[in-house]
């Protein structure tokens, strides 16, 4: 090993704690962008795969009933590749030792075997017996919340008759890698499922002996999708067809788009501040290191060595200290990953995890990180190198100081000579304050944005279940019904109340712009189901025109006062105009609203219903249960309750692994900024602080000094956080809002102590390791040393 | 000149009684007798002059005289107080109430102005002189609002004696005090010194391996090999301005 090598490790060894925390600090930025990537390149790779090896449709339609004969029409449309049909039936079912109305979706597959779109990875078990009509594949979610195995029975009421099944396979399918109900908030995998089964069993069980209700497409490589499903509607229109669409419509398919949008998001902004305050860590501890070893540099240059041995001396000392770093997130990085991708598994189902890290985001992690670091350090690494031997041998004089800018304006008379010094040391070097203060705020706004995905869920939920949504439990029934119905369902023990609802599939069109959604029609002056404005505030529902969801009107560039389209998805398929008479608030889907009479007469079909919002009496809501799982008529049941749980908890793991991440993240960050000027001030600061101690100071007294300038930073970088971590949290609700849910911009005051909390304490366990050098400063060698 | 009672006249006060003090430390692998069993006393307003060659243990003493470092054996008392059994506390407070430092290399704070570097220590003294005055014993009195950087060498040293003498402390220890000083800048230094001394009659203690300094001395104590070897009394002082080295 070469002599100025050795030293350049006896130099790491020396500055062991800050080349620690700024390893740290590089870790945790490599360690997320590797985590966020790779996950996204996972799952993104995981469901291609999935789609690929079992033949994921491109493009789909329901219909109400069509002859089997009907797909040679539908084949011959122009950009159809592949086309199958098949019978999807709404079922309810009775679980054993389940005491509510279970929802479930029975598809059928070809008495052959696997479908030809849509192929089923069969996990456990077998494909039905082609001879048995009773035999049913399950999903594996629900497989698993129910604790179902192969050979338990569940029965279904299927076209008002009750059924036994016997499960005879668990399988995965790409068309429900997150199973979701269409009009559903949140997962809920107990009272939602999906069940494969033969298509004889089915079409005669279900009285669709020769006909088909759904269609799954795949499209020519060429084809226009927007071409093909305007012609598939034209052929399956008279037959009830509820519009085709593709997968950007299609539930699972959109949920996975939008989490990746999420994950996109995110490492792009996260790993962005951990460089960001990497870079500058380096640059203050590499300037601070040249300048105590500036006799060093001297007299090697006297000996000889030139400028290029010297740059590239201090540039293999910043390399050695990004490579601990990336070292360590690198594999930090993958292990996240892992432990991400896990938590995603949870809840959607792919066969298996291909786990990816391309050689690219290696690449650019290194990249990033030496050309950061490097930036970071160039400027010094250059002025050690050209400084003339004789003058970096000569002491360094004092540091030049002015009188502070505070005490110019008169307001330093009163204060104290250690205080006079902290305020001083802060104005004489504004940057390296400024970038401390950044570098603080920096880990602050971190914390703050990770407590904000539980505020803003907090939020969402608050004005969706509990502002919004009032009633106990909605009943949806399987057809449109009379209004009649809801009146019988007022006659049953422990219903208090009960208000009915419709929901009509459409499609709202502005000009060239449209959006495919549902009106809920709803009663005048409902109790059970109140719409918001902007302010929170109760808006009623006009008797007649239309309400949309803000971020619908957004979509659609429409406002009050303006006319749209709307074009009904089933039965009459009629096209209407109607005026968009208000807006409402509402974070989570997107939704028009109109009074029920009103939507009944646009639609032309009398007084009906589909469901009705229940006020029941807590105590008999198991009996309730038990009763509609009976009543034929009634397709499923929704518990606002289990809603919240179940929102919770789909949210719960993911949002707890980040905000985990993000806490030690921001404690690195802060850990290492403290740290870092903590050490770098008592190293320049030891001379004058033994002075000050061999004058007759106390150990408190000098503390104050080097930890009150600290704290002084500190407590100045704190709102700075809080305002950059507002504007964080509104780049990332600007950034993550969709359709499908809008982030509110809201932090609680939890949120901002908690962030102020973790940077204290971690800026205290700096101070605290300061205060320990501090108190075993040796005062005699102050005496015989220049500086 | 006022002439002032010489110690051995027997009338002053003791303010330090050093007796069989030893000092043992290790630097590295090598264990260094820094004092071997050193014996003196130093009285109320005398100036004496610690004169040794490097490694004769005078920075040892004043080390130990000055509460910044503890003996291995024997013992000090400033005044009543045994400064071997101090606890780190008293001895804190002891260089905060008594004691007034000048160091080689001046040890000013580089953020401060030369009157702020005096007011660090007046404000935590008991009965501290205005930091202006104490620059003004010192010959700074325009010199005051510049910081450190703004001021030569011998203007330094002299702000760190002003430093020294503003909390009326009983005992001046200087540590080669001109040592980083040319001999003209040197001679300003020892003034500031001598005058204090005379007029305010602080007890001064000096080392230095300058042979010349010793003349401005009451009485001059030699040291080698960590013990006193001798003690000379000066029957006629010089005055700093007759010094040259």
């Amino acid at each position: 090993m070469k002599t100025l090598d050795r030293k350049l490790w006896r130099d790491l060894w020396q500055m062991k704690g800050q080349v620690f925390a700024i390893t740290l600090v590089i870790m945790s930025g490599v360690a997320t962008f590797i985590m966020f990537i790779t996950t996204m390149d996972s799952l993104d790779y995981t469901r291609n795969k999935f789609y690929r090896d079992y033949n994921f449709a491109e493009a789909f339609v329901h219909l109400r009933r069509a002859p089997e004969s009907l797909i040679e029409k539908i084949k011959e449309v122009e950009g159809v590749r592949q086309a199958e049909t098949r019978i999807v039936a709404q079922v309810k079912l009775d679980i054993s030792g389940f005491n509510e109305p279970v929802n479930a979706r029975i598809i059928s597959i070809p008495d052959s075997g696997t479908p030809l779109l849509n192929g089923l990875y069969i996990r456990r078990g077998s494909f039905p017996d082609p001879n048995k009509d009773n035999e049913v594949i399950i999903s594996e979610n629900f497989a698993e919340a129910h604790n179902l195995k192969i050979g338990d029975q569940i029965a279904a009421i299927i076209s008002g008759k009750w059924k036994k099944m016997t499960i005879c396979g668990v399988a995965l399918s790409p068309e429900f890698i997150l199973l979701m109900k269409p009009e559903a908030m949140s997962p809920d995998f107990k009272r939602y499922g999906i069940l494969w089964m033969n298509r004889k069993a089915l079409s005669e069980a279900y009285d669709m002996d020769g006909a088909f209700n759904s269609v799954v497409l795949t499209l020519q490589p060429q084809a226009r999708l927007s071409d093909v499903l305007r012609a598939i509607d034209n052929v399956v229109g008279k037959y009830g067809g509820f519009g085709a669409y593709g997968r950007n419509d299609q539930i699972s398919h959109r949920l996975l788009s939008e989490e990746f949008k999420q994950l996109k998001t995110s490492s792009k902004i996260f790993p962005s501040i951990f460089i960001f305050v990497s870079a500058f860590l380096l640059n203050v501890v590499m300037s601070r290191t040249i300048n105590t070893q500036r006799e060093q540099i001297a007299a090697l240059k006297a000996f000889g060595y030139n400028n290029y041995d010297i740059g590239v001396h201090y540039a293999k000392l910043v390399l050695l200290i990004i490579a601990a770093g990336l070292i360590s997130g690198i594999a930090c990085g993958i292990w996240f990953g892992h432990l991400l991708g896990d938590i995603y598994m949870a809840v959607y189902r792919f066969p298996f995890l291909v786990y990816i890290l391309k050689p690219w985001v290696i690449v650019a992690a290194v990249f990033v990180s030496i050309i950061s670091a490097l930036a970071g350090t160039l400027h010094t690494l250059w002025r050690a190198a050209k400084q003339p031997p004789a003058e970096a041998m000569r002491p360094e004089p004092p540091a030049q100081y002015k009188v502070s800018l505070m005490e110019k304006m008169g307001l330093g008379r009163k204060i104290t000579q250690p205080s006079k010094i902290i305020i001083r040391n802060i104005e004489r070097k504004p940057i390296r304050t400024l970038l401390s203060v950044i570098g603080i705020a920096l880990a602050c706004g971190t914390m703050i944005a990770s407590g904000f995905f539980k505020d803003a869920v907090d939020y969402m939920i608050n004005v969706q279940f509990v502002l919004s949504q009032k009633e106990d439990m909605s009943v949806a029934f399987f057809d449109l019904t009379s209004r009649r119905a809801a009146y019988e369902l007022k006659q049953i023990d422990g219903v208090r109340y009960v208000e009915p609802y419709r929901i009509v599939p459409v499609k709202f069109i502005n000009g060239h712009r449209s959006y495919k959604t549902v009106i809920k029609g709803m009663e005048p002056d409902s109790r059970l189901q109140q719409l918001l404005d902007t302010n929170l505030n109760k808006v009623a529902l006009p008797s007649s025109g239309l309400m949309l969801t803000d971020h619908l009107a957004k979509i659609l560039k429409v406002r009050p006062g303006d006319k749209i389209t709307v074009e009904v998805l089933e039965g009459s398929r009629a096209t209407r105009e109607v005026t968009v008479v208000a807006l409402v608030k509402q974070y989570l889907g997107v939704t028009g609203y109109m009074d029920l009479s009103s939507l009944n007469r646009l639609m032309n079909t009398g007084d009906a219903i589909s469901g009705a919002y229940l006020s029941t009496d807590l105590n008999k809501q198991e009996k309730l249960f038990r009763e509609f799982i009976k009543t034929p008529r009634v397709s499923g049941t929704v518990v606002r309750k289990h809603e919240i749980t179940n929102f919770y908890e789909i949210q719960a793991k993911g949002m707890l692994f980040f905000t985990f991440i993000a806490t030690l993240m921001a404690c690195f960050i802060s850990f290492g900024v403290v740290y870092n000027n903590a050490r770098i001030a008592f190293s320049e600061r030891s001379r004058e602080l033994s002075s000050l101690r061999v004058l007759g100071y106390t150990r408190g007294e000098i503390s104050y000094i080097l930890l009150g300038e600290l704290a002084l930073i500190t407590f100045i970088a704190i709102p700075v956080g809080f305002a950059l971590g507002y504007w964080l949290c509104a780049y990332l609700a600007y950034a993550l809002a969709s359709d499908l849910f809008r982030v509110p911009l809201v932090i609680s005051s939890g949120t901002f102590s908690m962030a102020a909390l973790v940077v204290l304490v971690s800026a205290s366990v700096s101070g605290l390791i300061v205060r320990h050098k501090l108190d075993h400063l040796d005062l005699v060698e102050v005496l015989k040393t220049r500086e | 000149m006022t002439r002032k009672k010489l110690p051995a006249e027997k009338t002053a006060q003791i303010v330090f009684h050093v007796r069989d003090l030893t000092k043992t430390y290790r630097m590295g692998e090598v264990q260094v007798h820094a004092l071997r069993g050193a014996n003196m006393e130093l009285y109320e307003s005398e100036m004496v002059v610690l004169l040794g060659p490097s490694g004769s243990g005078k920075s040892t003493l004043l080390n130990i005289l000055g509460g910044l470092d503890t003996a291995t054996s024997g013992y000090v008392a400033y005044r009543d107080k045994d400064l071997t059994k101090a606890t780190e506390q008293e001895l804190t407070d002891y260089r905060r109430f008594h004691v007034g430092f000048v160091f080689q290399f001046y040890n000013l704070i580089s953020s401060l102005t030369a009157r702020e570097n005096v007011a660090v220590v007046t404000e935590i003294a008991k009965d501290p002189m205005p930091p202006e005055d104490a620059l003004s014993l010192v010959g700074l009195t325009d010199r005051m609002d510049h910081f450190p950087a703004q001021l030569s060498g011998g203007e330094q040293q002299r702000v760190a004696i002003a430093r020294a003498i503003s909390k009326n402390p009983q005992v001046l220890l200087c540590d080669e005090p001109t040592g980083a000083l040319d001999s003209e800048t040197g001679v300003v230094v020892l003034e500031a010194l001598e005058r204090i001394n005379r007029e305010l009659g602080t007890a001064t203690a000096i080392i230095t391996h300058n042979v010349d300094i010793a003349g401005m001395a009451d009485r001059v104590i030699h040291l080698s090999n960590g013990v006193i070897s001798e003690v000379n009394i000066n029957k006629t002082k010089k005055s700093p301005s007759e010094l040259h080295w």
